[in-house]
């Protein structure tokens, strides 16, 4: 276990559901210590009724997200000593979802607009068709590499101004999905993806604050992406392929 | 917003950035030309160029203005999408009026 | 933020600028409106709304580009820049004006 470094960290947990409050814990400080590593020490050592979500503790299963002071991260990645305000923490469950207890949001609607953006691979071949082959240099193949290493971690959603605002907005990580699959010429369901993301809570909605791209801890960039599904819907309904 | 919308407020958008340019320019110059109200109605009477320039001004902000007030009373005031939308066109329209009532005031005469 | 607010702003006063510029048909009303305006208070108000269409428009044209180029970074530093611009433009007239 890494050393204690001696100092004492002030962490503000939400207790509680959606009317819940705050309580305050003292957690000893040490060296490398993740957010992630904090509220684990609280559950083990203070309070074992703490609800809160993890499962790989390496930023892979997007499963540990959290409000950090204020701003939505991945917990199991986010150093304690890069973001604690003079030895102080306040960690909330994730933002823009209904609160089940304590850390643990609610990830329904968001699982649910990722189906409504047809965010599901729509297969065009069987087992026993040929594999196809698709270059890596080609364009298509290219773009969708730029956000296919979502992890599913709701940091985008969390932090986003207009889910914030309008209930109905499908949000930055199904939109950019939906901007993969788009890209993906094995795929089936493009006319009727492009006619589900260009409804009113579509990609038209987003706002272009770039908060998605500021937080998101793959670095990717869904404001990129929606704006280029804006581009591919907004041709289409010109050309008169999808209705409004 | 929908695409529909999306694109009436974006074409919209692009259609007025260089009319503002101008329109900014053209208090500019009044201002710094020390031109009275009088100075100004006279070179707008009768004048086929400003009324189509304020004209095409006053239509294009009406739009851009009534799909603008629906976004922000969708997302901030407390009230029914459906409501949101009639307030919108009521505003749209009334500016459209108004609007060019106020071209017609500096260019007929 | 700053472009939705100025957005409110323009559209609060357009209606007014509209209800205003129609009274140029009756002269002697417009120009008791013409007096009114003589005033600094009046001529604050003007200043900040030619602030609020500059803001707007640089606004507008940051969206244009983010949407429709491919140009995503420091737009913090856009931004900023672009209000700077803004209030620069909107002190400039309140000079020209005062």
């Amino acid at each position: 276990m890494p050393r204690d470094t001696g100092d004492t960290l002030e962490v503000s947990i939400w207790r509680g559901g959606q009317d819940g409050a705050y309580q305050s814990y003292s957690v000893p400080s040490r060296d490398s210590q993740t957010v992630l590593d904090v509220v684990t020490y609280v559950q083990r050592y203070i309070d074992p009724t703490l609800t809160y979500r993890f499962a790989c503790r390496v930023g892979m299963c997007g499963s540990c997200a959290m409000t950090v002071n204020g701003r939505p991260r991945w917990t199991c990645r986010t150093h304690v000593s890069k973001v604690s305000k003079g030895g102080n923490l306040k960690i909330a469950p994730l933002s823009n979802l209904p609160v089940i207890k304590d850390l643990a949001a609610d990830m329904r609607p968001f699982f649910e607009k990722w189906q409504e953006a047809k965010g599901v691979f729509e297969p065009t071949k069987t087992r026993h068709d040929p594999v196809e082959a698709i270059r890596p240099n080609e364009p298509a193949r290219v773009a969708a590499d730029e956000g296919i290493e979502c992890i599913n971690c709701g940091v985008c959603y969390a932090g986003c101004d207009t889910v914030r605002w309008n209930a109905d907005y499908l949000g930055p990580a199904a939109l950019n999905r939906a901007w993969t699959l788009m890209n993906d010429r094995r795929d089936s369901g493009q006319s009727q993806r492009l006619a589900a993301i260009s409804t009113d809570g579509g990609c038209h909605a987003c706002h272009s604050h770039q908060s998605c791209q500021e937080f998101c801890p793959q670095s990717l960039n869904p404001t990129g992406s929606i704006a280029q599904l804006k581009r591919l819907a907004t041709k289409a309904y010109l050309r008169g392929e999808i209705g409004s | 917003m929908n695409v529909r919308l999306y694109v009436w407020q974006r074409g919209t958008a692009a259609l007025m950035a260089p009319l503002v340019l101008i329109h900014l320019a053209v208090m500019f110059y009044a201002t710094r030309q020390g031109l009275t109200a009088a100075d100004i109605l006279g070179r707008t009477r009768g004048s086929i160029a400003w009324a189509l320039f304020y004209g095409t001004f006053v239509a294009a902000s009406a739009i851009h203005a009534g799909i603008g007030v629906r976004g922000i009373l969708v997302e901030w005031a407390p009230i029914r999408p459906r409501a949101a939308e009639l307030t919108a066109i009521v505003f749209g329209l009334l500016l459209c009026a108004l609007g060019i009532r106020a071209v017609y005031a500096v260019v007929s005469g | 933020m700053g472009h939705r607010l100025s957005g409110i702003a323009l559209a609060v006063f357009l209606p007014l600028h509209f209800l205003a510029l129609a009274l140029s048909l009756e002269a002697v009303r417009f120009e008791a409106f013409l007096r009114w305006t003589d005033v600094p208070v009046v001529k604050l108000a003007e200043a900040g709304l030619v602030f609020a269409l500059a803001v707007h428009f640089l606004g507008g044209l940051r969206i244009l580009f983010v949407e429709n180029f491919e140009w995503r970074s420091n737009q913090l530093r856009v931004a900023t820049a672009a209000g700077g611009v803004a209030a620069m433009v909107g002190f400039a007239f309140l000079l020209r004006v005062l």
